[in-house]
């Protein structure tokens, strides 16, 4: 008989598709994902791809028709506003959707669900996001929203969007990395757009340096915390310029009496860098009126700082309905125009920056945490049980206590169950951060998205309160206008640098700036509006608004527009991507000076040269941006070295302006000494000690051919699930945080925009990325070179009548249908 | 002639299966023509082989010419560590060939052991 044959040969097929469908034996499932009716092939889209079709839906009640450009870029008109959000909806689930969600899972702590618990650092990121209450705050947002009728019904239409493309979706269309990383697509809701909204929130608003400050108040004389961390910049050049009358103070925080003993003496220190927002999301906007422009027509320009990412944060898209057309950037996950412009005028956002994230110590009663101590009394703990759900492995759950500070509650973000790398586990803290308060930022968008003037800016404006932003506004009429805009707490002078007691009420915030007092500028007298995150107004105002700011581009910004006039969009262009180093500006003649040249060998000459003879250009290929990046480090090293050596690790490192302005005012700068030695270093010891570390470093450079500084600093755009294949690196771009063009590592210009005001309305845009998030779509990263090269692209508001254009290269018609 | 019907046979069935099923029913579409067509193991084998990696092999192929080949070069550094759009093929039609052929003997020894 042939039966062990059979049975053999059976076994051995049998074993063969079980390697190659699971992850068991195989690192990947080559079968599931190399056939090709099912796997990666499928996505692998024909070049000549033609978009057209026809999509009916019963939610629809109007005809939208979709038109795409060369550039992908969906061009939508609807019959109404509904179907329009239904339709952008339906686009970006079609486009980005793998994004969309793991953007979400990330901000609603779920990682663990679809990477696994393997690293614990997936575990811990997903704790993180649950303590800091992510999704309690998309709760409470989404049920805000939901008492607006017409924003819920955007949201509404905008999730049927999304879900009517899921559900189409079968097995081999899913978009490759859920083939990579093995699972599929769950259902959007309005939570989640709202878990999207909280998630740039954490971007923007969600950074906090309470614990290192502490740290460093307690680590440090106070004298040295007070020249190490500055609360007053004299190079500070405000977004109100200084003089501006500002509305009359009503709101008066006052600092409790005991304020300085109780609230220093944290003892409590750790570990490791935790997962903050960076430091440097922020952005640059202006907008100069026609007074100064060659056309007499008003320009805005805006360029978010963010992380660079494929799928970018940002997709194009025009809307266009009877009630409204825009135009600009949208983000996958949350339906409006968001940095754009429309037929009246054009708006755009720089983050405010200020702290809205404040740490309270709390004391519970006993080791099960269900009371704790406030205003003299044992008050009763809430929970809130998370369940993190981990790929093949039993669930986590982590049950986080929420305490009521004053009118709040807020979550005990860490305690003996979690350090999340700040502190040693002994004591608990509650954070009350502002995106947990009530609010309707959709609003916002859609507001401005229908903007035909300066009134209505100014009522759409108002509506955004966490992540507080500057908002600059330019109108075909000449108006323009920018707004510091926010619900921010009226603090008293340094309430919120450190970590404050949280058993009574006495360091809570008092209240909220009321939105009449929050400074603005309209048709300014010097002809324009600008904000590169530097502080809103000058420090003598009564409000607190804490001491880290990036200083450097608001002056640089400031500085050319005040000198530029007959101003035109390739004007604008060029100051957006300008590599002007305004940090080297101010401080490389001081440390050419304090060179001591006369013990320079070969190498160090050869550098020195370079540095003396550069541009003050970050431009790509320079070696003397290099050079001087470098040595702006090793200044920082050398000068804070060793004053920090036995600090704790969890400390923050001087403000880079700290170091500028004290060397700037003070030839004797202290902290130029090295502690350490006996004999006292002085700020030229200082400086060409740096320099010798300086030449090490870029020397080692220039042997792997990485001193030109678009090679060194190797910016890149990363793909969002770290597949290094699906990522763009070391692009020829010049820059860094001292410039205007403000790319870094991993890190710039996600968007860069340009409107010229003129009755047909003139602009131009550009982002590292592609329409199209399909790794296997030549549309995926299109933009990317481009964008590097400083180019942009004219931005084609199309009209009705329009259809038949060469630019259109595919339509897709939407209409109401079962 | 069994050889050459066995071999269409196996890449007609298969690619039917695969509209409807999972990558596997490959190999019950295989295991189907092998019993149903019958040769001795060794040629069996060879004509469910060189069925799918024919059709495997041009399926990938085709597409991937279409798409110029932009995700072959992604997906061969990922999944084979280097950067060769044609070896990513040839890898697509290998799997479907080996997991065809093997299904295919094992339904030669069936029909044989009856």
């Amino acid at each position: 008989m042939k039966v062990v044959p059979f049975l053999l040969s059976a076994a051995l097929t049998t074993g063969l598709i079980y390697t190659l469908n699971t992850k068991t034996i195989l690192p990947a499932p080559l079968g599931k994902l190399l056939s090709p009716q099912q796997g990666v092939w499928q996505n692998a889209e024909a070049a000549n791809k033609d978009y057209s079709g026809d999509v009916s839906f019963p939610q629809l009640s109007g005809k939208t028709e979709v038109y795409f450009d060369d550039r992908l870029v969906p061009h939508i008109f609807a019959d109404n506003e509904n179907d329009a959000f239904f339709v952008q909806g339906y686009l970006h689930a079609k486009f980005r959707l793998w994004q969309m969600e793991f953007q979400t899972h990330a901000a609603a702590g779920r990682l663990s669900e679809i990477l696994g618990g393997k690293e614990e650092r997936i575990l811990n990121f997903d704790r993180n996001m649950r303590r800091l209450g992510m999704v309690y705050a998309a709760e409470i947002a989404e049920k805000e929203t939901a008492k607006d009728p017409e924003i819920k019904a955007t949201c509404d239409a905008y999730t049927a969007g999304v879900n009517a493309y899921i559900s189409s979706l079968t097995e081999s269309q899913l978009p490759i990395e859920y083939k990579l990383i093995g699972y599929a697509p769950e259902k959007w809701t309005n939570l989640k757009t709202a878990l999207f909204l909280k998630y740039m929130s954490l971007d923007l608003a969600g950074h906090d340096d309470d614990f290192e400050m502490t740290n460093a108040k307690r680590f440090f004389s106070a004298d040295d915390f007070s020249k190490l961390y500055p609360a007053i910049h004299d190079s500070l050049d405000p977004i109100i310029p200084r003089g501006t009358v500002l509305a009359a103070q009503t709101v008066f925080p006052t600092a409790p009496a005991f304020a300085d003993s109780l609230y220093l003496n944290n003892k409590d220190l750790v570990s490791l860098e935790s997962f903050k927002p960076d430091r440097d999301n922020g952005s640059n906007n202006w907008a100069v009126s026609g007074k100064k422009t060659k056309s007499g027509y008003p320009i805005l320009c805006n360029d978010p700082h963010l992380g660079l990412n494929l799928p970018s944060l940002w997709y194009e898209m025009q809307i266009s309905t009877p009630t409204f057309n825009a135009y600009g950037a949208s983000f996958p996950g949350a339906p409006c125009v968001i940095i754009g412009f429309n037929d009246s005028c054009a708006f755009g956002f720089t983050n405010g920056g200020r702290d809205v994230r404040d740490y309270y110590e709390v004391q519970f009663k006993d080791a099960n945490r269900a009371q704790y101590l406030f205003n003299g009394d044992w008050k009763n703990t809430r929970w809130r049980i998370d369940t993190i759900k981990i790929k093949d492995q039993p669930d986590f759950i982590d049950s986080v206590a929420y305490v009521q500070l004053g009118d709040d509650w807020c979550p005990v973000m860490y305690d003996k169950n979690f350090s999340g790398n700040r502190t040693s586990n002994q004591k608990n803290y509650a954070v009350r951060w502002k995106a947990h308060d009530k609010s309707n930022e959709l609003k916002i968008f859609n507001l401005l998205d229908h903007a035909k003037n300066y009134t209505d800016y100014q009522a759409a404006v108002t509506y955004l309160h966490t992540p507080g932003q500057n908002c600059a506004f330019a109108c075909k009429n000449g108006d323009i206008a920018i707004r510091t805009q926010g619900e921010w707490p009226a603090k008293w002078k340094g309430q919120g640098d450190f970590i404050m007691p949280g058993t009574d009420t006495s360091y809570l915030w008092q209240g909220m700036i009321p939105q009449e007092e929050v400074p603005f500028q309209y048709n300014p007298e010097r002809g324009f509006i600008s904000s590169a995150n530097q502080k809103p107004v000058e420090e003598s105002y009564p409000y607190y608004m804490g001491r880290n700011y990036p200083l450097y581009r608001g002056i640089i910004i400031n500085k050319r527009l005040n000198a530029m006039n007959n101003i035109s969009v390739d004007d604008m262009k060029a100051l957006q991507t300008d590599n002007y180093n305004e940090v080297a500006d101010m401080i490389l003649p001081l440390l050419m000076k304090n060179l001591q040249t006369a013990g320079f060998g070969a190498a160090e000459k050869k550098y020195y040269d370079l540095l003396a003879t550069w541009n003050l250009r970050n431009d790509p290929g320079s070696k003397g941006a290099t050079i001087f990046e470098v040595l702006f480090q090793k200044l920082q090293d050398t000068v804070y070295g060793d004053e920090y050596a036995k600090a704790p690790k969890v400390i923050l490192r001087p403000f880079e302006s700290t170091l500028v302005e004290g060397l700037l005012k003070d030839s004797a700068y202290k902290f130029a000494d090295n502690i350490n030695t006996p004999v006292v270093e002085t700020v030229s010891d200082a400086v060409t000690a740096a320099f010798k570390k300086t030449v090490l470093m870029v020397k080692e450079a220039e042997t792997k051919g990485k001193l030109e500084w678009d090679k060194y600093k190797g910016t890149r755009v990363v793909n969002l699930a770290r597949i290094p294949v699906f990522s763009r690196t070391n692009l020829p771009i010049g820059g860094g945080v001292h410039t205007i063009n403000a790319a870094k590592e991993a890190h710039g210009p996600s968007w860069r925009m340009i409107v010229h005001l003129t009755p047909e309305t003139e602009a131009y845009g550009i982002y590292p990325g592609g329409q199209n998030g399909n790794p296997g779509s030549k549309y995926y990263d299109g933009f990317v070179d481009d964008w590097a090269a400083g180019k942009y692209y004219r931005l084609w508001v199309m009209k009705k009548g329009e259809e038949k254009d060469s630019r259109v290269k595919g339509r897709m018609s939407f209409g109401k249908g079962s | 002639m069994k050889f050459l019907i066995s071999l269409l046979l196996t890449a007609l069935l298969s690619f039917a299966a695969c509209l409807y099923f999972p990558w596997w029913s490959i190999a019950i579409a295989a295991f189907i023509v092998a019993v149903v067509i019958h040769q001795k193991a060794g040629w069996a084998f060879l004509s469910a082989f060189l069925a799918l990696l024919l059709l495997w092999g041009g399926l990938s192929f085709w597409i991937s010419n279409n798409n110029e080949h932009l995700l072959a070069h992604k997906v061969s550094v990922l999944i084979l560590k280097m950067d060769n759009p044609y070896v990513l093929i040839l890898a697509t039609a290998l799997i479907g060939a080996l997991v065809a052929g093997f299904a295919a003997i094992s339904g030669s020894f069936l029909r044989k052991s009856k």
